[in-house]
């Protein structure tokens, strides 16, 4: 129902999550934003059961914020990961687990772009490129058609477009719209919203 | 315990050790807080004390497996899961969840409608109910769901906005309190309890909409309707809702969104209540009951009661047996279909 994919570049990650909050069949929400800022390089995209996803992601976001207050700078992307995946690990078999299924995107200083997946089972993975839904079955062997570890802005932006036309022709469900961002050396920048076309 | 605050009685209570749940959450467990240690919620949730265990286990006979719940849950699930949710305690009767409700953003703040059914499996159980309950003079919800749990968790919000106030001196915004109440349900995500409501409320950015459930979600939206007829109520303010409708109007499509979804929803029905939310605060429309519009309607439609035309057919058809006539008495069936020639 749900659809989040990242593409990882040599210096920058491109991550994309459609934009609908549904309740059975009912969209409730057109417009609904499922990346939760990390940090001024980290993006988490979250989606899974009704109330966990925004549970838990404002968990880690809490967490990672007051990290930086009280160390004075922030964690890496990978750190962020690994805690993430931590907790999910930790409630995973108490009475209580989350059921959320996340992308965590960042720039490193030092490493450079990166991006993990993650899934409920609190499995994590550095990828390259990776996608998460029913939506995944249909774009990741496009992904792995047309990737390569040096893509450029203009590429990534076009895979995803790649992605995004043939969610609208082939799936099921009608998700009009994405929001796109990007994180490189500079921070997180919004990028125009991908629209599906059928209205 | 605003009292206590003021008075500073906190000796009188004795301490406590927070989080009968653990890490998830902070809540105390006799729901007495000292106020100088206290964080900055602190809640008394009724019947705390019997939350010293998971509400999933809250009144459980037994919540111990039987073996063919074993083999079934270890066929579909990897090794070392959490199962299911053990088997719930049966209700002693069912539990209502029909309603239609729903509430939109204009340009004159938020317009909040509700029919007034509570109906329990078959049966009207109040044909008039109020599902649209003040919370503060300028916050009102919409509820749906089992209305025992959403009267309850009103009265607690309504509580703890006023315990807010007390103690900060300013009032806690609408998303604050959809926060707030997310939060004290989300202890009880899994259990049988139903909240589905939608806050409607003006705070210092203007008017804003919420919906919570106590699934955990939470949205802020322009428009939400919830209940069994919400799809019948979205299909027609999605025709008509925009921002600029006046007053009138907007009270107008949301009186005809109920009525039409009390039309077609079984559990939806009888009359129809109306709020509106401005920079002033709440103001109630009176309520109406709906069967007067679906006589105008019919009366509009050409009128007349359909049975004169349904004899009128069968008496121009040369009438019939009496099979025929027992047939066409039942009602239903168009005039003179074949099986009553």
């Amino acid at each position: 129902m749900e659809y989040l994919v990242g593409i990882q570049g040599p210096d920058f990650v491109l991550v994309a999550a459609d934009n609908v909050a549904a309740s059975s069949i009912i969209q409730m929400k057109h417009d609904q934003d499922k990346m939760f800022k990390l940090s001024e390089k980290i993006l988490l995209l979250c989606v899974g059961e009704a109330g966990d996803t925004a549970q838990f992601a404002e968990y880690i976001q809490k967490n990672l914020q007051l990290y930086k207050m009280r160390n004075g700078y922030e964690l890496s992307p990978s750190a962020a990961a690994n805690f993430t995946r931590k907790n999910l690990a930790d409630y995973l078999r108490s009475r209580t687990p989350y059921h959320v299924n996340l992308l965590l995107a960042g720039y490193d200083e030092t490493d450079g772009p990166g991006l993990y997946y993650m899934d409920y089972l609190s499995s994590l993975s550095k990828a390259p490129f990776a996608a998460h839904g029913y939506g995944a079955y249909l774009t990741l062997s496009i992904l792995d058609q047309h990737y390569k570890p040096d893509l450029t802005r203009e590429e990534a932006v076009d895979l995803l477009k790649k992605c995004i036309e043939e969610l609208r022709k082939r799936f099921i469900m009608n998700l009009p719209s994405f929001t796109v961002r990007l994180i490189d050396k500079e921070g997180i920048h919004d990028l125009e919203k991908l629209s599906s076309g059928a209205k | 315990m605003a009292l206590q605050d003021l008075c500073h009685l906190q000796e009188v209570f004795p301490d406590t050790d927070c989080s009968p749940f653990g890490t998830r959450t902070g809540y105390y467990d006799d729901g007495f807080p000292a106020s100088s240690r206290s964080p900055l919620f602190n809640f008394f949730i009724p019947a705390a004390e019997f939350l010293q265990e998971s509400p999933l286990q809250f009144g459980q006979v037994s919540s111990a497996f039987t073996s063919q719940d074993h083999l079934l849950s270890s066929l579909s699930w990897p090794p070392g899961l959490p199962q299911d949710s053990p088997q719930p305690v049966p209700l002693p009767f069912p539990m209502s969840h029909g309603t239609t409700t729903l509430a939109f953003l204009f340009q004159g703040g938020v317009l909040a409608a509700a029919d007034t059914r509570s109906s329990c499996s078959g049966l009207v159980a109040c044909p008039s109910s109020q599902k649209v309950l003040p919370i503060h003079s300028h916050l009102v919800g919409t509820t749906s769901g089992t209305s025992a749990d959403c009267a309850l968790w009103k009265r607690i919000l309504a509580r703890e906005l006023r315990l807010y106030q007390l103690r900060h001196g300013r009032r806690l915004s609408t998303g604050g309190a959809a926060k707030l109440m997310s939060h004290m349900l989300h202890p009880f995500k899994g259990s049988e309890l139903c909240v589905a409501a939608t806050l409607c409320g003006w705070d210092a950015s203007g008017p804003s909409l919420f919906y919570v459930c106590s699934d955990g979600t939470r949205l802020q939206g322009a428009l939400f309707s919830v209940g069994s007829g919400s799809p019948y109520a979205y299909s027609i303010l999605d025709q008509g809702v925009r921002w600029d409708l006046t007053l009138q109007e907007a009270t107008s499509i949301a009186r005809e969104a109920v009525y039409r979804a009390t039309h077609r929803d079984a559990w939806s029905g009888n009359c129809v209540d109306v709020f509106h939310v401005s920079s002033a605060g709440w103001r109630r429309r009176g309520r109406e009951d709906l069967r007067e519009e679906y006589y105008r309607e019919r009366d509009r439609q050409g009128g007349e009661d359909l049975r004169e035309e349904y004899y009128r057919e069968r008496d121009r058809r040369g009438g019939g047996g009496p099979e025929g006539g027992v047939l066409q008495r039942e009602g239903q069936t168009r005039g003179g279909g074949p099986e009553t020639e």
